[in-house]
């Protein structure tokens, strides 16, 4: 389960000021708090203050507990390292009190930790797999898991797109050369030579460009293999067919009421590929499902965009492939071991690298902050969570 | 045919000199370090022209080529020709459009995503090792924002169609409307800047729309908005967006085209917002072999008198 896990390095500091993530995101009071005034308690006096135990935490929470400081009493079990039990003793809460928990994939909610809360009714977390919750004991004692990620599939997709796009026409290979190469004419010419040189440069612009970096090839037309149809992965073709991209997948099991076609393995899905892009998640089946042979049958021409997990390619085999141009490029938003990045990627300027950052954009995280507080706001004041089992 | 002669004023894919050497007398401005030099020789004797985004024929050179019948050009904009000379003159003109809309199309919206989610800055920030002491910020989601399209022509509506595939909502300024579009329709381009989150140059550059995009405009935009420039350089006043860019007032651009290219503007290279590429839009092995065979096909149908494959007139 670890892999599932962002492997997030938070600059998280307990006075709950913001971190370097949201420079950009203002801090405006909840809105639906005010509103509902007169259920809240808005005294100062921390124990008078809902209980709301902190697992994780969400990468969200700073903005979060700025947001919502009024509202609940944080208990931050992510930054104890004794056991929950210890913790609340230590922090003077009867585990009996405790009805609601904010968490997200980075520590578990296990079935341990359920049962030690008598009370528990609602599990808030901001991401939207699960896999870090005991759902079995969740549904056994009748305690809702709610999801408030954000609009993550369509970020996830968008950044997808960005990379393929990014890889095939040089773009960020082409800003860094424009920035470096740019208004740098060899000041040492003899004046006749300058001209010339500008002349040519004037004219040329554009065929400088191809002479450094070779032709850019079409995107329309070109097959893509998505690796995994879920949610991602058809918001990954829907945005690649409106390009006239022709797409195929691969996946656990073929989807009914999809006309893409469908490839049973993934080595045959990249032999009639010109693109893979990798959407599904990390289990045993699909730990370097993208290997040597996969790769050789994408072929020389071929681009692989990864927005799963990094564990999904054979990384040493995949720089090997690009290192002998076995196939054409790249784009990853995550590796076998982040954040460390292989080094000879850096000196190709076919791959373009990210660090996995393809769902953190300032209006998710905005959004995902308002629905955990919603979530948690009815649930107190009803008692019941209204916001709907998550569906995977 | 290989007396007629045919001046090449800009170098241009490798493919589409070869073939016109092959077919023609072939004049490459280039090898003469004074046009005046070359038309002092040769000025009888050329009957095309072959121009490109950035060199085409003045008047000066039309009115220097007595025998000059067409111009033939290797883009789809026309704004380094003087029309109303060969107008005047009875001279031909021919572009490239179609073949390049897509790939136009695909490196607008390349632009908008790399600028909006910062993925050059990504990259380099992965590549510099600064991953290792913390992650990258957050950046600007694309998915669901209004696009404002500022001439919706073929690539204007290219990119509305990929824009849409990303749930954006599409808005647009033209000359006139369209009645057949779904789209909906600005009267003005500040109009249009104030009511979209980016905003796309898409329209030729004529006399209308030199500095389309002026310092109002830009502020229109504003402090949250983004500017996609995939025209010409010269339909923004770039002192204007470059001081827009520095202090804030704009959230960020992508360019593919500078008012005096090559140079662009120092000042850029120093901002995280902006995504600078070397006017590379029709840049792809398809699109400039396509381009290149409605040059040769445009000459060939002129001197065998056919008609014409792509005429502007």
């Amino acid at each position: 389960m670890a892999e599932m896990c962002s492997a997030i390095d938070l600059d998280y500091n307990e006075t709950g000021s913001k971190n370097k993530y949201f420079d950009s995101l203002t801090v405006p009071l909840s809105t639906s708090s005010m509103a509902t005034g007169d259920q809240h308690n808005h005294k100062d006096n921390k124990e008078q203050l809902r209980p709301l135990l902190v697992f994780g935490p969400p990468t969200i929470f700073p903005v979060f507990e700025a947001q919502n400081f009024h509202n609940y009493r944080f208990l931050k079990a992510f930054s104890s390292q004794v056991p929950l039990r210890q913790f609340l003793t230590e922090q003077k809460v009867d585990p009996s009190s405790i009805q609601a928990i904010f968490c997200n994939p980075v520590q578990k909610v296990s079935a341990d930790v359920i049962r030690l809360l008598p009370s528990l009714r609602i599990i808030v977390t901001s991401s939207t797999g699960t896999d870090h919750i005991d759902l079995v004991e969740c549904s056994r004692h009748g305690i809702q898991v709610v999801s408030t990620a954000g609009d993550h599939a369509g970020d996830v997709a968008d950044m997808a797109v960005g990379l393929l796009l990014d890889v095939m026409w040089k773009i960020s290979a082409a800003d860094l050369h424009v920035r470096k190469w740019g208004p740098s004419m060899p000041l040492n010419l003899s004046f006749g030579s300058k001209v010339l040189l500008i002349l040519l440069l004037v004219q040329s612009m554009g065929a400088l460009y191809i002479a450094s970096f070779g032709f850019v090839f079409q995107l329309k037309g070109k097959r893509v293999g998505i690796v995994g149809l879920g949610k991602i992965g058809t918001a990954v073709a829907k945005r690649l067919e409106a390009f006239d991209c022709r797409i195929m997948y691969n996946s656990r099991n073929e989807k009914p009421f999809v006309s893409y076609p469908f490839y049973s393995n993934v080595v045959e899905l990249a032999g009639n590929s010109d693109v893979l892009v990798l959407c599904c998640s990390l289990n045993e089946q699909t730990r370097h499902i993208i290997n040597r042979e996969v790769m050789l049958g994408l072929g020389k021409d071929g681009v692989i965009i990864n927005v799963g997990r990094g564990a999904l390619i054979d990384e040493k085999e995949l720089v090997r492939c690009l290192m002998e141009a076995e196939i054409w490029g790249a784009g990853l938003d995550v590796f076998e071991n982040e954040p460390k990045v292989p080094n000879e990627l850096f000196a190709l300027d076919n791959v373009v690298l990210s660090p996995h950052a393809s769902s953190f954009t300032s209006d998710s995280f905005t959004e995902s902050c308002k629905r955990s507080a919603e979530a948690l706001e009815v649930f107190f004041s009803s008692n019941i969570s209204s916001t709907p089992l998550l569906d995977d | 045919m290989g007396s007629i002669g045919v001046l090449l004023v800009t170098p241009v894919l490798p493919y589409l000199e070869q073939e016109l050497d092959k077919r023609y007398k072939l004049f490459r401005a280039w090898d003469y370090p004074e046009t005046a030099q070359l038309l002092a020789q040769h000025a009888t004797s050329i009957q095309a022209v072959v121009g490109n985004s950035g060199a085409g024929a003045d008047a000066e050179m039309i009115e220097a080529l007595p025998k000059l019948e067409i111009v033939s050009c290797f883009s789809v904009g026309v704004d380094k020709v003087d029309l109303e000379k060969c107008r005047e003159k009875g001279i031909r003109v021919t572009n490239t459009p179609h073949v390049l809309t897509d790939d136009v199309a695909d490196l607008a919206i390349g632009l908008m995503l790399t600028l909006l989610r910062r993925i050059c800055e990504c990259d380099r920030f992965v590549r510099s090792g600064k991953w290792k002491h913390g992650d990258y910020k957050l950046t600007t989601k694309f998915s669901g924002k209004t696009v404002g399209i500022l001439g919706l022509g073929r690539i204007g509506q290219a990119i509305a169609k990929r824009a849409e595939g990303f749930n954006c909502s599409i808005c647009y300024y033209s000359r006139t409307e369209k009645r057949n579009s779904k789209y909906k329709y600005y009267p003005s381009v500040v109009e249009l800047a104030s009511n979209c989150d980016v905003l796309v140059v898409a329209c030729p550059l004529t006399e209308e729309t030199h500095h389309i995009i002026n310092r109002e405009v830009i502020n229109a935009l504003g402090p949250k908005g983004f500017l996609i420039n995939i025209g010409r350089g010269k339909h923004v006043d770039e002192p204007e967006l470059v001081s827009a860019l520095v202090e804030g007032r704009l959230a960020g651009a992508g360019l593919d085209v500078f008012e005096n290219e090559p140079v662009v503007p120092e000042e850029l290279f120093g901002l995280e917002n902006v995504v600078i590429v070397p006017h590379i839009g029709s840049g792809t092995l398809e699109t400039r072999t396509a381009m290149a065979d409605l040059v040769l096909g445009n000459l060939e149908a002129h001197f065998l008198g056919k008609p014409l494959l792509t005429p502007l007139f």
